[in-house]
């Protein structure tokens, strides 16, 4: 019995240690979105100043298209720019911007200094919209189907890797259906 | 050139205590003659270094050197000095330097100490130390460099979390860190303990200082950071089971018990299994809060560096340090046989249970915390478990802990008398049925709760009163007597009073926050009032602002209550550099409680205000005071027998000179 109880501390630490070792496979920030195979919610912004065209949610469907969440603040966001700069010069995917909470003028700034990948920019200044979409932080991108509901929300930096595995097959195959 | 000095010394200080450490395993084994010096100068030599390591991260932070990739991602300019200073452990690598350096420092204090230590159980315990250091050393150096260089240096940094810029959150790491690093010395001695196959009351002596100073260190860190969270988050609270306060909070309750249990160690000389199991427990649970911050299995408000390369090796340290101490434990405990025994109606009794109680306590922390973790492995569901589970499993549990403390401090060791200990539990009896009937019938009618849990907090506080009271013969000795006798009492008696009031007192900050918090939410514009507790606050003004690096709106408050009125302002902050917002809620402290408002983003038709009035909550703040105040008389008593002794010098008896300060 004594010999029994002694081993019990080590059987429990390893039931533990498994969970940990499976746990570090998993993003706990990963966390589905509730828009998935909903309509994008509805809304109409403004153009970022300097900029003609604003965003509204009508401005979706018809084809596949990103919706990317950015901020000039964000250092992420500059990490995935030359993405999307890439992807835009490819003509890969139409992408729109959500410029989230901005100072007036530095959304601008920011795309005049690093160049615009961008169809359409809509200017979220307070924050409502990306409430709407669930945003938790910048950049986050939503993949829309051709009927304009959201289907992938993807979190953090695009990178190159992360087009090539999960959101390029993703759209190929939105667009087949 | 700096940074490259700090990363030489870093990796020279890798190299002797990974020397050090299979060394002083072997020497230990075949008793080399010399082991004692040759731990003691290395262990010397491992803190200097990486002392030396750390103050070079310090001093890039305090020039601002942005060729060091760790300032230049967690510093700026625009930065107060004093944040510049404490930014160096404000990020992963500096604070995982930090840990490095108190535990290096420990170890050296451990090799130097002076009090009676067989030297083969010092040699091993320095032994373990220095594996724990080489394991942590690695870490730093293989996935974690705060040396690394960025060239072209830029011309200003990425700013630090604004968040952070906060004296409460500057010191509380560091105080965490000290008590989770503490517990590694009590591990360090049940390993060796293990190693040797003996527990005794020297060994549970030597285990008593660490254990406490680390509980009072861990007291004082957790502390700082909910009172933190209290005056900087804003949202009117101070504990909000997150799993990095539950990852403090767990070795916090296992650190009661291993402080008990050495007790029982040292006083009869049974209970050693259980005590050394505690010990590698405490330590345990410091581990995988280290886990739980650095890797990112779970999410957090405190979880930063989620990368998945660092959380892999302090996996592996965990499985080492945990997995290979708890199978020694299954290879070795059996062989430690208890000498003592003692009767079920005992202090000793008492203190088993408590011990069952605090377990099972940090049990369902730790059940609460991984939940979500268990769920997302098996199902892949995400869930999150929240404060009601934590209140209703953990409340009734530290009741019956309180319940059986005052119990446990005034029952004698070995052997009580049913009929004696009820005499001297009349006086908290009859004090917590008071404070019961009081509670119900003037403060809260319709919840018995509220009375269960001052009664129980009472029952603490008497049990400590009535011990202290018995000691000294109040009332029943002459003025001059009790004095005297008071004087005369061991100090560990005073800190396990103060420890058992202090609680007690922290309990019912905690009880009467939750149960009697008023609070109200009101859009408000200038000129506004709501009613809070009594209270008439009126929005008086909102304000922009410019601070040094951020620029905010202040809010003032007028509350006014019985024709008294006090005014109170708080700030929304902005941090261009980061892009984000925090909070300074209008905080004033009354007599009964603290008044305490925030607001939030004007959206066009006013702003949105929180008003709270927090009863008592000034009692969380000096009650965790009065225990910590206790533990360290605790640490300062040495225990009955002076410990100390004169070294004896074993190396060279030199017959030609007389020892010259023999005569001095």
């Amino acid at each position: 019995m004594r010999r029994f109880l002694v081993l019990l501390p080590l059987l429990l630490f390893a039931g533990v240690g498994v969970f940990f070792a499976y746990g570090l496979k998993r993003d706990p920030s990963n966390i589905p979105s509730q828009l998935i195979n909903r309509p994008l919610p509805h809304f109409e912004l403004a153009a970022i100043e300097g900029r003609d065209e604003g965003l509204a949610s009508m401005d979706f469907g018809g084809e596949v298209m990103l919706l990317n969440v950015f901020a000039s603040w964000c250092l992420s966001c500059q990490i995935e720019h030359p993405v999307l700069m890439e992807l835009s010069r490819q003509n890969a995917v139409p992408i729109h911007g959500l410029n989230w909470k901005d100072k007036p003028g530095d959304g601008k700034a920011w795309l005049d200094r690093l160049g615009n990948p961008y169809t359409r920019i809509g200017d979220d200044w307070n924050g409502r919209v990306a409430i709407d979409l669930g945003v938790t932080g910048a950049p986050e991108t939503f993949v829309i189907d051709r009927n304009g509901r959201v289907r992938y929300k993807f979190i953090g930096p695009i990178t190159p890797q992360a087009w090539e595995e999960e959101l390029a097959p993703l759209i190929e195959e939105l667009r087949g259906q | 050139m700096w940074p490259e000095i700090g990363h030489f010394a870093l990796i020279l200080a890798l190299i002797v205590s990974g020397v050090q450490a299979p060394a002083l395993f072997i020497a230990a084994r075949a008793s080399t003659p010399g082991a004692g010096d040759f731990a003691r100068r290395a262990s010397i030599l491992v803190f200097a270094l990486v002392a030396a390591s750390f103050f070079i991260l310090m001093h890039a932070y305090a020039v601002s050197d942005f060729s060091v990739l760790n300032v230049f991602e967690n510093s700026h300019t625009a930065k107060p000095f004093i944040y510049k200073l404490t930014g160096t452990w404000g990020n992963h690598e500096g604070s995982m330097l930090l840990w490095a350096l108190v535990l290096a420092l420990f170890s050296a204090m451990l090799a130097i100490q002076d009090r009676a230590i067989p030297p083969s159980l010092h040699i091993l315990t320095l032994a373990v130390q220095a594996t724990i250091i080489t394991a942590f050393l690695a870490f730093i150096l293989l996935t974690s460099n705060p040396f690394e260089r960025f060239i072209p240096s830029p011309a200003d940094g990425q700013g630090l979390n604004p968040l952070l810029q906060d004296i409460g959150l500057a010191i509380h790491p560091p105080f965490l860190y000290l008590g989770y690093v503490s517990f590694s010395v009590p591990f360090s001695f049940a390993v060796a303990a293990l190693i040797r196959g003996r527990a005794d009351a020297v060994w549970a002596r030597l285990v008593r200082p660490w254990a406490l100073a680390a509980w009072t260190f861990l007291t004082i860190g957790i502390t700082l950071g909910s009172w933190w969270a209290y005056y900087e988050l804003g949202w009117g609270g101070w504990w909000a089971w997150d799993p990095v306060e539950n990852a403090s909070f767990m070795p916090w309750l296992a650190g009661v018990a291993l402080i008990h249990s050495v007790r029982v160690v040292e006083r009869c000389d049974t209970m050693k299994a259980w005590a050394i199991l505690l010990a590698i427990l405490t330590f345990s649970l410091s581990l995988i809060g280290t886990f739980l911050v650095r890797s990112g299995v779970l999410t957090s408000v405190h979880a930063f560096a989620v990368d998945p390369a660092r959380g892999v090796f302090i996996l592996m340290i965990l499985i080492a340090a945990i997995g290979g101490s708890l199978t020694l434990f299954a290879m070795r405990a059996t062989v430690l046989k208890p000498t003592g025994a003692f009767e079920l109606v005992s202090r000793e009794t008492s203190l088993i249970l408590n011990n069952l109680f605090l377990i099972a306590a940090s049990a369902t922390v730790f059940v609460g915390t991984f939940y979500p973790l268990f769920i997302d492995v098996l199902s892949g569901q995400k869930i999150s478990v929240g404060a009601p589970y934590f209140n209703i499993v953990f409340t009734p549990i530290a009741g019956f802990t309180f319940f059986v403390a005052a119990i446990g401090a005034l029952l004698p060791w070995k052997k009580a008398s049913l009929g004696a200990a009820f005499q001297r539990l009349i006086y908290p009896g009859a004090a917590a049925l008071a404070g019961a009937v009081i509670v119900a019938v003037m403060v809260d009618r319709h919840r018995v709760i509220g009375a269960v849990a001052v009664a129980l907090i009472v029952w603490l506080a008497g049990g400590a009163l009535v011990d202290i009271a018995s000691r000294v013969k109040l009332f029943r000795a002459p003025f001059g007597d009790v004095l005297s006798r008071a004087r005369g009492l061991p100090r560990a008696a005073w800190g396990a009073a103060l420890a058992h009031g202090g609680l007690a007192l922290f309990a019912l900050g905690a009880a009467s926050i939750s149960l009697w918090k008023s609070e109200e939410i009101a859009l408000m514009n200038e000129g506004d009032e709501i009613s809070v507790a009594g209270y008439q606050v009126t929005l008086v003004s909102v304000e922009d602002i410019a601070g040094p690096n951020y620029v905010a709106e202040r809010a003032l408050f007028n509350a006014a209550k019985n024709g008294n009125t006090i005014s109170l302002s708080g700030e929304r902050r902005f941090y261009p550099v980061r892009g984000m917002q925090t909070t300074e809620a209008a905080i004033k402290p009354q007599l009964f409680g603290d008044l305490y408002i925030n607001f939030g983003e004007n959206s066009g038709s006013g702003w949105p205000v929180r008003a709270f009035f927090n009863p008592l909550v000034g009692l969380l703040w000096w009650g965790a005071a009065i225990a910590v105040i206790g533990g360290a008389l605790s640490i300062s008593d040495r225990g009955r027998k002076p410990a100390r002794v004169r070294k004896t010098t074993q190396t060279t008896v030199r017959p030609e000179t007389a020892p010259q300060e023999a005569g001095a």
